[in-house]
């Protein structure tokens, strides 16, 4: 059996370094296959290097933990076993929580060399009997680990919930001087592009400087569907939805002919009454 | 004969303090008119209630004055007593009536002034300018009190009429009653604004107790310290050496911190070391992701500061600047003397506040600091926040506050 390899991702060097020597000494034939210090390059690592498991710090520059592991979940290919998560955090009530609400493996810094033992012991075991049904177990823990956790989709995981953001009436997208006003109506989907938000209307689309994170909250959960980490439609304007055999959902738009993917995380939205 | 007079009361002051030192704490003029607008019925009850026994006291005041004085001019002009006191007690009665429609006035007239402008400091109008009313009220008072004794005693005395008659008598009874008159309201007066000020002085003492601990939270996040203690448990593997000298910045800083929470001020070279030993711990944790620059001109490090000033600043820009940029970025931290004034930077290389608003809690730090500096400086003091122009981008905080004398050192 080749060696079990992992990703570790934990933005604070010592910490990483000492990570990867503690797990040196309780599991030697674990290979690291990568370390790095920021939540996009976890999930983009996590997807080239396909390893066995992933240890995710949860607050990190960029993405958190916890979007690492929902952009892994999303874009991971079905026919490959889905690593195992292990979440690491130095302090996070909300977070610990839901990991041992979900039985999702975690580590407390500073790490305490017993509890890593114990974790390893947990790793191996859940590693011998994998079974093709981890990837969707893992999809569903971490859909509820998002919608557990107060920040879960947002940077900070730690500072708890905020005030409602009031709600979007119309969405102004500046081009050179002028402001389109969109009324929040017309908008038939979102979709993140980088820093900007691409605002599709039936007539045309605009581009918006905010983070789909940003904007989702001003945005009526009812209507607007997220159906994607990257992109949130408005319910109404779903005319179908298929489901393929990796898990995601093929949307087709009423009156428009582009098709949108809706991630393995979102695919529970598209049930048969 | 009769004459009488006196007495006084005017609970100016009492009524006052019962009905608006109860002040919450919070009690802005705006609270306060909300307060007003929805009070209920039970509330009037209790209202009801609570002055009830002010009125009473005050009502006991006024006969006791009034006897008083019934005293005093039996003994001058040797008459009846019985006389005397039922006429002391009716002018003492209605003056209080007077000064009561005066204070009413007023009051209502402060309130709607409190509504209107924010920061009125005290509900209380100076007592200098309430003395023309009270001397009004008492000769007021004195004559319609005359009437009503009139009307209990069967007789026909002649109120300020004396004055055709008999101008000394008049004089003396009017001297009396505008005496008695003054003293009791100035008394209730001292007392209402000694209520006042003591209410102020513990709802003040509460609000510092509660920005001192929220300060402490701030300071001894979590998970600052669970992070800091495990790279601190790394190095002691690795490099005992950089390992102690990393402890003994975490303890400087605990100790200066948990100081510094109860001190009214200190030496801007205590806030500056602070601050460089939380920003050692914060290299140590970010390692090349973070640069520090410190600036603190020798002149300066002996200048009375507010304590804790800078550290939330820092922490912000740590937190909401470099922590979410991968690739980490730099912190300037200085002080300068700008004309009157001290002016006191923070300025990071960070995502910018166009970025920040993604991290929860921003606001915090920022709005604990200007709050602290507005108590203690009113508008004389100022906190900006704003992005930086230069190539670099990011964020810069500024603190301005008027020059305080440096303590010898």
């Amino acid at each position: 059996m080749k060696a079990p390899v992992a990703l570790i991702a934990e933005d604070e060097p010592l910490l990483a370094a000492n990570l990867q020597k503690e797990l040196a000494r309780a599991w030697p034939e674990l290979v690291i296959g990568a370390t790095v210090a920021d939540g996009e390059s976890a999930a983009r690592q996590a997807l080239a290097l396909k390893p066995e498991m992933c240890f995710l710090d949860i607050r990190m520059p960029g993405w958190s933990g916890l979007e690492a592991a929902q952009a892994i979940a999303e874009d991971w290919p079905a026919d490959t076993p889905f690593p195992l998560l292990v979440f690491v955090t130095a302090y996070d009530q909300y977070a610990v929580q839901a990991f041992d609400a979900q039985a999702v493996d975690y580590l407390v810094k500073p790490l305490d060399a017993l509890r890593l033992a114990a974790c390893v012991t947990r790793l191996r075991k859940r590693l011998a009997d994998r079974t093709p049904q981890a990837l969707q177990d893992s999809v569903d823990q971490l859909r509820a680990l998002l919608g557990a956790h107060p920040a879960a989709p947002g940077g900070s995981a730690l500072s708890g919930a905020g005030a409602p953001a009031p709600r979007l009436e119309v969405i102004q997208a500046g081009v050179g001087n002028t402001v389109h006003i969109v009324p929040i109506d017309e908008v038939l989907y979102f979709e993140a592009a980088d820093k900007y938000v691409r605002v599709i209307t039936a007539e045309r689309e605009h581009l918006i400087r905010i983070s789909l994170r940003e904007l989702l909250p001003q945005l009526d959960a009812q209507q607007f569907w997220q159906v994607h980490r990257g992109l949130v439609v408005r319910a109404r304007a779903i005319a179908s939805a298929q489901r393929d055999d990796s898990g995601k959902v093929f949307l087709t738009l009423r009156g428009r002919s582009e098709r949108l993917t809706a991630s393995r995380l979102y695919a529970h939205l598209f049930k048969g009454m | 004969m009769i004459r009488s007079s006196k007495a006084p009361r005017s609970a100016w002051g009492t009524i006052v303090a019962s009905m608006e030192l109860p002040l919450p704490p919070e009690s802005t003029p705006q609270a306060f008119a909300g307060a007003t607008a929805t009070r209920s019925l039970d509330r009037r009850l209790e209202t009801a209630l609570r002055l009830a026994r002010p009125a009473a006291t005050r009502a006991a005041l006024v006969v006791l004055v009034s006897t008083i004085v019934a005293l005093l001019l039996t003994a001058i002009h040797n008459d009846s007593f019985a006389t005397n006191w039922i006429y002391s007690i009716c002018v003492g009665f209605s003056c209080w009536f007077f000064i009561e429609v005066g204070r009413l006035t007023i009051l209502r007239r402060v309130r709607r002034r409190a509504q209107q402008q924010r920061g009125v400091r005290s509900l209380l109008p100076s007592f200098r300018w309430f003395v023309p009313w009270v001397i009004i009220s008492a000769l007021l008072g004195y004559e319609v009190g005359i009437v009503f004794g009139n009307g209990l005693v069967g007789q026909k005395a002649p109120g300020l009429g004396l004055f055709a008659t008999n101008p000394r008598a008049l004089a003396v009874i009017l001297i009396i009653t505008i005496v008695s008159t003054l003293g009791v309201t100035f008394w209730w007066f001292a007392c209402a604004r000694l209520a006042e000020s003591e209410a102020r002085a513990e709802s003040a003492q509460r609000v510092a107790s509660e920005t001192q601990l929220r300060l402490l939270e701030a300071q001894l996040e979590p998970h600052m310290l669970f992070n800091t203690l495990a790279n601190l448990r790394v190095l002691i593997g690795l490099d005992p050496e950089r390992a102690q000298a990393m402890l003994d910045r975490l303890i400087a800083f605990l100790r200066t911190t948990l100081h510094a929470s109860r001190a009214g001020s200190q030496p801007l070279s205590e806030e500056f070391a602070r601050v460089a030993d939380y920003l050692a711990l914060m290299a140590i944790r970010m390692g090349p992701r973070l640069t520090v620059q410190i600036d603190l001109p020798h002149e300066l490090r002996d200048m009375q500061v507010p304590p804790l000033l800078l550290q939330p600043l820092i922490e912000n820009s740590i937190k909401h600047g470099l922590e979410p940029k991968v690739e980490g970025g730099r912190i300037e931290v200085a002080a300068r003397c700008d004309a009157d004034c001290l002016v006191l930077t923070v300025r990071d290389s960070g995502v910018g506040l166009s970025q920040a608003g993604k991290t929860a809690g921003t606001r915090f730090g920022l709005d604990q600091v200007r709050a602290r500096l507005s108590t203690l400086y009113a508008d004389r003091a100022q906190v900006s926040l704003e992005t930086a122009l230069d190539a670099d981008g990011g964020t810069v905080a500024r603190i301005q506050l008027p020059l305080p004398t440096p303590v010898a050192a």
